[in-house]
């Protein structure tokens, strides 16, 4: 069978790749994107972890982070919307409200 | 067989992150991700998990993504934003993308070498994962129903308009 360590290895590439693309991209959609990729980076290692401790426990946890990860697509996408009406932009270098 | 199909989604899924991260086009960027979604769907189901491995391709891959792209929709820009060009940018995020994966690996090999129970098979079948949800995990879950709740509220009075505005 497949070792566990190599799954473990996929999500920390999988999360640094998220890092990355958060810091890189400079609009906003893109950047919450990242931030999904980083949650799934998670749910691969619980994954993993239940794998390798025969126990389900791990899938349960992986279950309520794709339901929290939902509500905060909903939350966030909602609050993009926002910003880009009042804004007409979702680059993130137009916003300098808070840089004096 | 296992191994190679391993390999073959690991490949695709870091291959369409690495594109989103290339790529200037939101909405080529939220179908790269639905393909990075959907292999690690498969790569759940490596791992016996069944259930997670359907929850996360109508969840994520699905639902989540969709939203995504009606919103890329309404936002509509005219032509894509330039990736990064700042050295100092490129030098944060990757200084920090290393540190990370150092630590993490760290982690990750210490909870390895603790882990030296070889327990027996635990397939994730739905109706072991559901006994499991309503009982050991019961709060958590009744919990989330007042989560998913408050975050519907949230979203509709968030892009709401009033009725001044027209």
């Amino acid at each position: 069978m497949i070792p566990v360590s190599y799954f473990f290895g996929l999500s920390l590439i999988l999360f640094a790749l998220g890092i990355i693309a958060f810091f890189i991209k400079r609009d906003l959609i893109t950047m919450f994107m990242a931030v999904e990729v980083m949650l799934n980076a998670a749910n691969l290692a619980f994954i993993s972890l239940a794998k390798a401790s025969g126990s389900l426990s791990g899938q349960v946890i992986v279950f309520f982070i794709i339901t929290v990860a939902a509500a905060e697509a909903a939350i966030g996408l909602a609050i993009i919307l926002l910003v880009f009406r009042q804004r007409k932009t979702i680059k993130t270098e137009e916003f300098r409200l808070m840089k004096g | 067989m296992g191994t190679f199909l391993f390999f073959l989604l690991a490949l695709l899924c870091v291959g369409s992150v690495i594109g989103m991260i290339i790529s200037r086009n939101q909405a080529h960027n939220a179908l790269l991700l639905v393909l990075s979604f959907a292999s690690l769907g498969g790569l759940f189901g490596l791992l016996d998990a069944p259930f997670i491995a359907a929850v996360q391709i109508i969840i994520y891959a699905g639902a989540i993504m969709v939203l995504f792209i009606f919103v890329i929709m309404m936002v509509n820009l005219k032509e894509g934003i330039r990736p990064e060009r700042k050295i100092w940018t490129i030098r944060l995020s990757a200084g920090l993308a290393v540190f990370f994966l150092v630590e993490l690996g760290l982690a990750v090999k210490g909870t390895l070498a603790s882990l030296r129970v070889e327990a027996g098979p635990a397939i994730g079948s739905p109706t072991d994962l559901g006994r499991l949800l309503f009982t050991d995990y019961l709060y958590a879950f009744e919990i989330t129903s007042l989560l998913i709740i408050a975050a519907l509220v949230g979203a509709i009075v968030l892009v709401k308009k009033k009725k001044d505005e027209g």
